[in-house]
């Protein structure tokens, strides 16, 4: 811990400089851009609104935020704080960087192949040795360097931010060849999760290979501790407009802090090779408003809300078992049973 | 001069050679049990250029079924190769997993390091150091035919039942447990098998190269008076040396999982699937260099042949080489960064790898400078080196951005890295690969190649792989993952082109042949030294082809005393 903990303090003021401003203009940006969506989500939903109890719809394809686009050059548009940052880290310091050098190289090539040919210079210089010029790229890179390791460093210290104490729990299984999305804050109930077949994606509107027949559906604007593991072999959780990747690896699980902007649907795919279907897995992204989600728990078998009476569902749900599981998974717990029939 | 500040003065007799020194055993004894390093380095490049086939060939398959979303052809392969009868879709997206398996190993293991190491390592560091032969020929032999006997291996794996269906579908870095209990059947065993022999061959090579260079060079020669290419081999030997016993433990843990009930790599024993992958990489990463060191140490004869000059910064281009390959082992996890690890541990491999940036940019900065102030000739050597050290910039720029941890998070297991290791792989390895050929092919066969079809071949060969990798880096950052047979519509557009970039490169594949045809059938009689003043290492004091037997008297390196 020594190593990262000082560079945190040490570069606390740095980062204020680096990342802080820009990423504050870019958040509110992207803040003020969707002012109005959770109220047009929850007025789509309809009915059921009467008592102030919000219900679960699942979304449209008019909610799609994080995919890919056809003949896209970038990154896709980022809905998470580390997104941003991430984001602006590649645009402001590494893009530019990398152009210079490559510019560089070439503007040097250009012009020597053009000013020391055969024709230009028949004569060739025999210098082999200029210990400044050596010393000069030698010094510069490690410069260079320096300068992108500050807001490198800090956007890894920004990644392992624990999630707090009362953070929304989901586990995300990989098995061959589905998601499998636990809540154990909320009775420990498990949505199994395949992906749409295509006629159906394309009928319904949905891009086919992303869209899934079960989404994970998480609270928007709240931070999640997002849990991997994998049932039979390596799995990957990934969806690239929440920069966010995890590998689910049998016997062991990993956390990360998960924080979505916006209401909306974010895609991913399974990034690990893990068999004959790995590239038919996808994972769906579905951030909805506090209220939706718990709406939407409570329509779970077996879905609780902490501190809160099981509903008026009956029996089913065991309550106490769901206390129990509700505490942060810290052991590891190897290759869940067998996956439920899908 | 070509690549030390002193001119070497050879001494040598070998223009006079005698009827011994030229005498050949027989056509079996010469070519199955060769003991003479030129034979052996010409059965080398030989097997690469029908690994090189085939493995591109494969290539070619992946590209055509990437063509467009959908399964295109995986259907008609499988059929093809289950005797005729249909199978079912998920054979056949495991067909597809054995098909980047095996292309990922052949141009590994079967192709760039033959070529590089087996082919011009032997054939050229015997020659540049002065030396009548390999220190051990016997052991050479012995390397060859191992790695012919693993390509065999492999080439048997994917007849084999291997759980899904037939053949290994693991990747180049068969991972556990998909290698494991996600690969039942013999086909992952013999993969497995496969790696084993390839790389107790490359443990044999690398002995035998340490051993010849430390031992056999000609008397004046020190090792700040050797070739840049004699130093790049002897690094790439030491990196061989340390890096593929790892390997082959990591695959012997893997086989005694598979078959003997070990649970090394499963943790419903104790074991942990992660240690593999810090295992494999362990060798992973140092084996990226041993693809690539040779190559540089090819480019810095070949810039400074054609500029006239010797090479700038001679010792600080031989030790940023050793300082590439020192930094390279202790760099390994950031092929690993999502895979759970803490964030001390990833900020430490973070800025380890970022460190390699500097002595890479020492290298291509002193090339500049070779040829700074030079009188340049664009030979074919030449341009195939300088498209070279525009092609290996870009792909060195993209792993600065993969080296940092946070920004990895969304590139890890893209199309990204696709496209970065193949702009410095298929781009920059198998660039220096031609550069070489094209230096040293009338040196080895006697006839000269044709230069305007070893021009159009650049040019082609340059435009068709820029059209299939550059777009993969579009694809990554929009978020395609790799090892993928089939995507959703939005990937098509650059998928699309980089299947049509295959095409022209495979054009230019047709341009290379020819050439090779060509020279060999009417090519002209190469002279001894047909690349002129600028070449002025060793091997130029040789005919074209050398004697059989050469350096029977020893060359003498003068001191001309200016270091
Ligand atoms: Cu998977």
């Amino acid at each position: 811990m020594i190593f990262g903990e000082t560079l945190r303090n040490r570069l606390s003021v740095l980062k204020a400089l680096t990342t802080g401003l820009p990423l504050a203009l870019l958040s509110s940006a992207a803040f003020a851009q969707d002012t109005a969506t959770p109220a047009a989500a929850a007025s789509s939903a309809p009915a059921a609104v009467a008592s102030g109890a919000a219900t679960y719809v699942p979304m449209g394809p008019d909610m799609i935020k994080g995919q890919p686009h056809p003949g896209a050059m970038w990154f896709q548009t980022q809905y998470s704080p580390i997104g941003h940052q991430a984001l602006w880290m590649n645009d402001y310091v590494l893009t530019p960087v990398i152009i210079g050098i490559v510019l560089i190289v070439l503007v040097l090539l250009i012009y020597v192949m053009l000013r020391f040919n055969k024709r230009a210079n028949p004569v060739p210089s025999k210098t082999s040795h200029n210990t400044l010029l050596e010393v000069l790229w030698t010094g510069i890179p490690v410069l260079i360097l320096v300068i992108i390791a500050v807001p490198s460093l800090n956007l890894l210290a920004h990644q392992y931010k624990s999630p707090p104490k009362d953070a929304v729990t989901v586990k995300a299984t990989g098995y061959q060849w589905y998601w499998g999305y636990t809540y154990p804050d909320n009775g420990g109930f498990e949505v199994i999760s395949n992906m749409l077949p295509e006629e159906k994606a394309k009928a319904e509107g949905f891009p086919s290979h992303l869209e899934a027949d079960k989404r994970m559906v998480v609270p928007v604007g709240v931070p999640i501790r997002l849990q991997t593991t994998g049932a039979d072999v390596i799995h990957a959780f990934a969806v690239p407009s929440l920069w966010f990747k995890l590998d689910a690896v049998p016997g062991k699980i990993n956390e990360r802090l998960l924080q979505i902007d916006q209401p909306g649907i974010y895609y991913g795919q399974c990034s690990e090779l893990c068999g004959a279907r790995h590239g038919y897995m996808p994972i769906e992204v579905e951030a909805v408003p506090m209220d939706v989600f718990k709406a939407w728990v409570r329509m779970q078998p077996g879905g609780t809300i902490p501190g809160e009476a099981p509903a008026a569902a009956p029996a089913a749900a065991a309550a106490p078992a769901a206390a129990a599981s509700a505490a942060p998974v810290a052991a590891a717990s190897a290759a869940p049973a067998a996956a439920p029939a899908a | 001069m070509a690549t030390t500040a002193d001119t070497f003065q050879a001494h040598t007799e070998d223009h006079h050679h005698d009827h011994d020194a030229d005498h050949k055993p027989a056509f079996f004894a010469r070519w199955f049990m060769s003991t003479n390093h030129k034979d052996i380095g010409t059965l080398y490049l030989i097997f690469a250029i029908v690994a090189g086939i085939i493995g591109g060939g494969i290539s070619g398959l992946m590209r055509e079924e990437l063509k467009e979303p959908g399964i295109q052809i995986l259907g008609k392969v499988a059929m093809f190769l289950n005797h005729g009868s249909a199978v079912g879709m998920d054979q056949q997206l495991h067909l597809w997993n054995v098909l980047i398996t095996a292309h990922g190993l052949i141009m590994v293991f079967f192709m760039v390091m033959p070529a590089m190491i087996g082919g011009f390592g032997n054939w050229f560091v015997p020659l540049m150091i002065g030396a009548p032969d390999m220190a051990f020929p016997r052991m050479n032999n012995i390397s060859f035919w191992l790695t012919v006997a693993g390509f065999c291996s492999l080439m048997i794996s994917p007849f084999m039942p291997g759980g899904t269906g037939n053949g290994a579908g693991v990747g180049w870095t068969v991972y556990a447990p998909l290698s494991t209990t996600g690969s039942p059947g013999p086909a992952m065993d013999f993969a497995i098998f496969s790696l084993h022999l390839a790389g107790a061959a490359s443990i044999m090579g690398a002995i035998n190269f340490i051993t010849t260079i430390f031992n056999m060079r000609a008397p004046g020669m020190t090792l700040h008076k050797m070739p840049l290419f004699v130093w790049s081999v002897l690094v790439t030997a030491f990196l061989l040396l340390l890096a593929l016993p790892v390997l082959a433990a990591a695959i012997t843990m893997l086989l005694t999982d598979r078959n003997f009930g070990t649970t090394f790599f499963d943790p419903a024993g104790g074991g942990d699937p992660i240690l593999y992958q810090h295992l494999f990489w362990f060798f992973g990463h140092p084996e990226v260099y041993i693809m690539i060191l040779p190559g540089f140490g090819m480019i810095s004869q070949i810039i400074s042949t054609f500029s006239k000059k010797p090479v700038f910064g001679y010792l600080g281009m031989a030790y940023a080489m050793v300082a590439i390959g020192v930094v390279g082992f202790v760099v390994w996890a950031h092929h690993m960064y999502t895979t759970g690890l803490s964030e001390d541990v990833k900020m430490y491999f973070t800025a380890a790898t970022m460190v390699i940036a500097v002595p890479t940019g020492i290298k291509i900065f002193s090339w500049i400078a070779t040829m700074w102030g030079g009188s340049i000739e664009f030979k074919s050597p030449m341009v195939w080196a300088i498209g070279f050290i525009f092609l290996f910039t870009v792909g060195g720029v993209t792993g600065v951005v993969l080296a940092n941890g946070g920004i990895d998070d969304n590139l890890q297991d893209t199309y990204y890295v696709v496209g970065h290791f193949h702009y410095v792989l298929s781009l920059g390895a198998v660039t220096s690969l031609f550069a070489g050929f094209y230096y040293w092919f009338p040196k080895m066969s006697g006839k000269m190649h044709s230069e305007l079809l070893a021009h159009v071949h650049f040019w082609i060969f340059f435009v068709g792989v820029n059209m299939i990798f550059f777009p993969m880096h579009f694809l990554g950052m929009n978020g395609m993952p790799r090892r993928y047979p089939d995507y959703t519509p939005a990937f098509e557009h650059w998928n699309h082109l980089a299947t049509l970039g295959y095409y022209v490169m495979a054009a230019s594949m047709v341009v290379f042949f020819a050439n090779i045809i060509y020279s060999l059938i009417a090519g002209k009689k190469a002279a001894d030294n047909y690349w002129g003043e600028g070449a002025t290492t060793l091997e130029w004091t040789l005919s074209s082809p050398p004697p059989y037997h050469q350096f029977e008297t020893l060359p003498v390196i003068e001191d001309n005393g200016h270091h």
